[in-house]
Order: structure tokens, then C-alpha cells, then sequence
């Protein structure tokens, strides 16, 4: 597994590996999980087999290729040689599934959207994970250490002059960043001389945890499918605002629990070796803690590609999704169901596509839960 | 607890601050506004785009419209962008319309799902196990369009259930008990689709939460003592399994505003979900801010009830 620790003294590499071996036998026993890793790894193939066919100058399969005379054909039916030219005719001769309402070849937008739903669902996780762990991963080491009202008011300013930005005023702009640099610097290093003003801003205040929890408590409170159709909406439609949208509003979830796994995990004698060592603390977080909190982040991260995935063929169900030329499962069953009951395949492919995906993350994800849970193991 | 009470509520008060800067924040933030929206409509002259501006304080830095628009808001004054009508009033009216909804939703899950989570994990591992378990992943994964769609074409076709908006059209002059069937035979298929997945995924949840119990010392102290089965479960195991759902009473009140979106717009019922996608898509600055900030509150007063709740079914949690 990666981000094994390979200290040696930390924790012995055999221990570990110990562990992994321990999950692979609990999934192994369980037929849903495995069937769902197979499914997961069938499609990660598919997706990439599907990119090298469907782009490039002359691509075998081409999901853009309008074909007038052929539209809505059903499933496996013959390409009528007569009415098209030769190079407009779909490899074997026969559209597999079927073609939609301008004569484009069904299988082969299907095998470029595999690519969207893949890629969507890992960025945007990857995106959510990332901020989750780092996030996280502050509240539960640096947790009760407090923050000077110097660093809080430096951070303000920071983080306020884009909203002066958005109004247009430049030079707002330019003015709390240069004070928020200046206040944290003096901040840092004011803490040695004396003075009304030194001791007011090296003042304790709140701690690191409370204002990450506190920003973790501000997200939750939004809608999150609202928020996403909000933003996506107002930005200009494209496959990298929808990734970056979906991480930005999802890693509440990961950020609590890296935090719970390192609250508990600091107290412990590594941790104090590890310190007394004389480690940075990157370094204890990223080679010591991470790896150690790695389990409940995994699970989150499987279920969460599964969320990305439906939540991006929601939008682009909804009309908001990827832009039209670029096919994906969702976009080919929005613009499907118009022919809901002349051309049944335009709905029943791409959606069972997306339901069989999901729901082989989501048996894999649970599957990984329940082996890495010791409570909820079978007493052997 | 009045200590307690006074110190979450401070909190949740500001915690609301800042997500009404934030929610302000994300709509104004983006390229454009919404005066440009329609540019080659020839109704909008630039006199008439100045105007709009003026109006609606689109003129101000935002500072100031963040203040503007957050005192109209407390005194209750906002007006919708599109048609000037006062927002709160229109968010009533479809408010009223997604409760029913709603209710018997929650009504059919809650009612569902226990008995099935219990016996799933009372008999872990056996046929019905397996079953209830392939099944509610199996509804937690189809995307609700997809679902729904389904759903149509096989029982519309069939049993001729009206799939289109709250109400026929044009029976206002017919009797009482037939206006009100006519709506209860509307609830029907959408409440089903909320439901399923309702049912799919709370019942996962109860039966982790049951096993977790099952797992416990006391359990086995109770089967060590030779207690029937049947008194192990329900008794001892049930009582306390069903603790955390006690919260959940409270967090469910925000699934009020957000969860419906999709399910809203395909079977055209003029809910609050729908109105949210119509205010998005026409950039109704007001509604979308004034549904986000409604919902944030119904979040945050959740959380407040079911710690409460918490606090008074169990003894061991004082706050």
C-alpha cells in the first residue's frame, strides 16, 4: 500500500504489511466486494482503452460523427452502406449501441465519457482528500496550540483582498495583502521586543482547531448539491470547474476524521520518538501520521468516488455538466430522454453504465470498511 | 444546560455569519452580473440596465450590498430580482407544496427501514441479510434521474399514475374528497422514488449501529446469563442501537430545502428544490441567497435539537 512508513524503529514494515494482508483475507471472503473491485478495475481498463480509441486525428471509434440518415437506430442494427460514405461507417459495420437522435454512434460516446466519469471521480476526490488530510491533519496535530491575534488578523487580510478584488478596486486590493505579509511577518518574530502593540497581536487567541472546525462546521451548513449547481452554473461550463467544485465542496468528511485518527495518535511513544529524533513536524505528519490515519480516509475516498461520479451525471443531467460536443454518461441520458420511449437505449445504456460503476465503488468501499473495522469482523 | 444552550447558540450565530458572507461571496464573485444577462434583449437599453443597477444596489461596492441585502433579509423586505415579488412569501407558498412531499417520505422510510435493518442484523449473514444488503446499494447507487425514468416507463404505463406536477389541471370545480385523492394519487411516485433511497440508505445505518450493540460486553453478558434470544435482541440490543437515530430526528429538518432538486424537476412539482434550479438559472440573486440562508438556519437548529435530543434520552452525556 502506499505511504508505508519506512523508518525502520517507527513501526516494523512486517507489522504493516501485517495489516494489509489481514484486509486483503477479510475481502477476499466477501464475494460483493470483490466483485466490485474486479468491476472498479474493469472499468479503470475500459476508460483508458476508450480514451487512445476515441481521440486523436482519426479516431476508430469517432463520438462526434454526425450521421443524419441513421438516427436513433437501435442496439446492434446494421449500418446501411448505401446511404453513407465509406469512411463514416462504424468499425464491424454494426452500431453496438444503437445511435442517438443526430446518428452519432452510441458505444463510442459511451467509451469517451467512461473517461469523464473516471477522471471526474478521482480529481475531483484527489482534490477533496488532499485539502481533507492537510486540513485535518493541522487541527489534530497542532490542535490546542492557540493563534496570535496577529496571525488571525494577517490571515483575514489575506483571504479578503480577492473579495476586493471581485468589486474591481485594485488597490483595496493591494493593500490588505501588503498589511495582512506585513502583520503576519511582524507577527512571527514581534514577539521578543516589548510595547502596547507587540503584546496586543502576540496575544493568544483561538486555537488552530477551533478554526479549521469551525470553517469545517461553516460548509456543512450549505446544501452541498445546491452549492455545487449554484457555482457551477455561474462559472463557464467545464469538465475542470465541475472536479475542482465538487473536491472543494466535499472534504468536510475526510478532514474530520484525519483529525479524530491524529488527536488519538499524537499522544503515542512513536510520536515521541519520532520528535525526539529531532523530525520536522512535515515530516512526522506526512511519513509518520498519514500513513497511520491512511485507513478511514481510504474507505471515505472509495465512497466518495462513487458520490462524484452520480454527482456529475446529476449535473449534467440537469443541463450543467461537461459542454455538448464532449460526451458523457450523463449528458448522452439527458439528451436521451427526450426519446424516452421511441429510443429506450439512449437511457437504459448510460444509466446502467453509471449505476453499475457506483455501485461497485460502493460495494468495494463497504467491503474495505467492514475488513478494516475489527469490531465488526466474523469471529473466526 | 442553560450554560450549554447559551454558549451553541453564540456559536451557531456566528457560524451563520460566516456562511452568509461565504454564500454572498460565491454568487458575486462570479464573471458577470446579473444585469448582463440577456445583453440582446433590445429591451435592455443601458438606461434601463443603470436603472436595474440602481435599484438593486448593484452600483455599491459589495460591502455594502452584503449589508443591504442581509437587513432586507432580517426585516423580511427582499424582493425576487425577476418579478419583484417579496421573497419570503414565494418561498412559503413552495414550501407548502414540498411538505407533503416530504412527510410521507420520511413517513414511509422511517417506517421501513427499521424492521429491515434490525432483521439484517439480527440474522447477519443469511439469505435476507445478503438480499437487503445487495439491494440498498443497489438503490444508493442508481442516480435518481435514471430511477425515476425507470420508474415511469414501467408503472405509468401500467397502472396510469399521473407522473406530472401536484394536481390535474381543471379540477378546482370538482367535489373535495376527489381534489383530494386527485393529490394523493400525484404523491405517489415521487414519494416512492425519495423514499427507496431514504430506506436504502438509513436501513445500512441501523443495521451497523445494531451489530456495533450486538458486539458489546453487555450483550454477551446477557446471553451468558441464558436470556432467550428473542429478549437479547429487542431488549438489550434495540434500546440502545436505537439511541443515535433520536438525533437524526433533528437532522433531518435540512433535507427539507436541499435533497429534492432533481426529483422536483422531472416530475415538474413546484417544490422548493424546483425553485431553487429556476432562481439558479435565472440568477435570482435574492431567492438563491435567501434559500441558502434558510437553509444554513434549518441546519443549524437540527444540530441544536438533536444535541438536546441526545442529552435527554441519554443519561451518560452531560453537557
Amino acid at each position: 500500500m502506499a505511504g508505508r512508513p519506512r523508518d525502520k524503529g517507527v513501526i516494523s514494515r512486517g507489522e504493516e504489511q501485517g495489516l494489509w494482508r489481514d484486509v486483503w483475507h477479510q475481502l477476499r471472503r466477501n464475494r460483493l466486494a470483490m466483485s466490485g473491485l474486479v468491476i472498479f478495475l474493469g472499468f479503470v481498463i475500459l476508460a483508458l482503452v476508450g480514451l487512445s480509441l476515441t481521440t486523436g486525428k482519426s479516431p476508430l471509434l469517432d463520438p462526434s460523427l454526425v450521421r443524419l440518415p441513421e438516427k436513433l437506430r437501435p442496439p446492434l442494427a446494421k449500418a446501411r452502406a448505401d446511404l453513407l460514405h465509406p469512411e463514416e461507417l462504424p468499425p464491424l459495420g454494426i452500431y453496438l449501441m444503437g445511435t442517438d437522435e443526430l446518428g452519432r454512434d452510441v458505444f463510442s460516446r459511451m467509451m469517451q465519457g467512461a473517461w469523464v466519469s473516471l477522471t471526474v471521480g478521482f480529481v475531483a476526490v484527489g482534490i477533496a482528500v488532499g485539502i481533507g488530510i492537510v486540513l485535518g491533519g493541522i487541527a489534530g496535530y497542532y490542535g490546542a496550540k492557540p493563534l496570535r491575534i496577529g496571525t488571525i488578523l494577517g490571515l483575514a487580510g489575506l483571504f479578503s483582498g480577492p473579495f476586493a478584488l471581485a468589486s474591481k478596486r485594485l488597490d483595496i486590493f493591494l493593500l490588505l495583502e501588503g498589511a495582512g505579509i506585513l502583520v503576519l511577518v511582524s507577527t512571527r518574530y514581534l514577539g521578543l521586543r516589548k510595547g502596547f502593540v507587540a503584546r496586543f497581536f502576540t496575544l493568544p487567541c483561538v486555537s488552530v482547531d477551533t478554526l479549521i472546525m469551525r470553517a469545517v462546521d461553516v460548509m456543512l451548513c450549505f446544501p452541498s448539491f445546491f452549492l455545487i449547481l449554484t457555482v457551477v452554473a455561474i462559472l463557464p461550463p467545464s469538465i475542470y470547474n465541475i472536479m475542482a467544485v465538487i473536491g472543494l465542496t466535499s472534504w468536510m468528511g475526510t478532514a474530520r476524521f484525519v483529525r479524530a485518527e491524529f488527536l488519538s495518535l499524537r499522544e503515542q511513544d512513536f510520536v515521541l520518538a519520532a520528535k525526539a529524533l529531532g523530525l520536522s513536524d512535515a515530516r512526522i505528519i506526512f511519513r509518520h501520521l498519514v500513513p497511520n490515519a491512511v485507513a478511514p480516509v481510504l474507505v471515505s475516498a472509495t465512497l466518495g468516488i462513487a458520490g462524484a461520479i452520480l454527482t456529475e451525471a446529476g449535473l449534467s443531467f440537469l443541463g450543467f455538466g461537461v459542454p455538448p460536443p464532449h460526451a458523457t454518461w450523463g449528458n448522452i441520458l439527458s439528451d436521451g430522454k427526450r426519446f424516452l420511449f421511441d429510443a429506450p437505449w439512449l437511457t437504459l445504456i448510460p444509466g446502467s453504465a453509471v449505476l453499475t460503476v457506483v455501485l461497485a465503488f460502493n460495494l468495494f468501499g463497504e467491503g474495505l470498511r467492514e475488513a478494516l473495522n475489527p469490531r465488526l469482523r466474523r469471529s473466526r | 444546560m442553560i450554560s450549554f444552550l447559551a454558549r451553541s447558540i453564540v456559536q451557531k450565530l456566528v457560524t451563520l455569519f460566516f456562511v452568509s458572507i461565504v454564500s454572498f461571496a460565491v454568487v458575486h464573485m462570479a464573471p458577470g452580473e446579473p444585469s448582463q444577462v440577456d445583453p440582446m434583449n433590445p429591451k435592455f437599453t443601458p438606461e434601463v440596465v443603470e436603472r436595474f443597477r440602481k435599484a438593486f444596489h448593484l452600483d455599491e461596492p459589495l460591502h455594502v450590498q452584503y449589508l443591504l441585502f442581509y437587513g432586507d433579509l432580517l426585516r423580511g423586505k427582499t424582493v425576487s430580482w425577476k418579478d419583484n415579488q417579496p421573497v419570503l412569501a414565494k418561498i412559503w407558498e413552495r414550501f407548502l407544496n414540498s411538505l407533503p412531499l416530504f412527510l410521507v417520505g420520511s413517513l414511509l422510510t422511517w417506517t421501513i427501514s427499521f424492521p429491515l435493518g434490525v432483521q439484517a442484523a439480527v440474522k447477519r449473514g443469511s439469505l435476507l441479510d445478503k438480499t437487503t444488503t445487495f439491494t440498498a446499494y443497489f438503490f444508493i447507487s442508481i442516480p435518481g434521474f435514471f430511477f425515476a425514468y425507470l420508474l415511469i416507463v414501467g408503472v405509468v404505463e401500467v397502472l396510469r399514475v399521473p407522473v406530472v406536477g401536484m394536481e390535474t389541471f381543471g379540477l378546482s370545480q370538482a367535489p373535495l374528497t376527489h381534489r383530494v385523492m386527485d393529490r394523493i394519487w400525484h404523491l405517489v411516485i415521487p414519494s416512492i422514488l425519495g423514499a427507496t433511497v431514504g430506506v436504502a440508505e438509513l436501513s445500512r445505518y441501523v443495521r451497523s449501529q445494531m451489530l456495533e450493540v450486538e458486539s458489546q460486553d453487555y450483550i454477551r453478558t446477557a446471553r451468558a446469563k441464558g436470556l432467550p434470544q428473542d429478549m437479547v435482541h429487542y431488549k438489550h440490543a434495540l434500546r440502545n442501537a436505537l439511541l443515535p437515530f433520536v438525533t437524526m430526528f433533528g437532522l433531518m429538518i435540512p433535507g427539507l430545502i436541499g435533497g429534492s432538486v432533481i426529483i422536483e424537476s422531472i416530475f415538474s412539482w413546484p417544490g422548493m428544490g424546483r425553485m431553487a434550479y429556476e432562481a439558479i438559472m435565472a440568477r435570482d440573486y435574492p431567492v438563491i441567497l435567501t434559500l441558502n440562508f434558510l437553509s444554513a438556519v434549518l441546519v443549524l437548529v437540527g444540530t441544536l435539537v438533536s444535541d438536546i435530543l441526545y442529552m435527554l434520552v441519554d443519561p451518560r452525556i452531560r453537557l
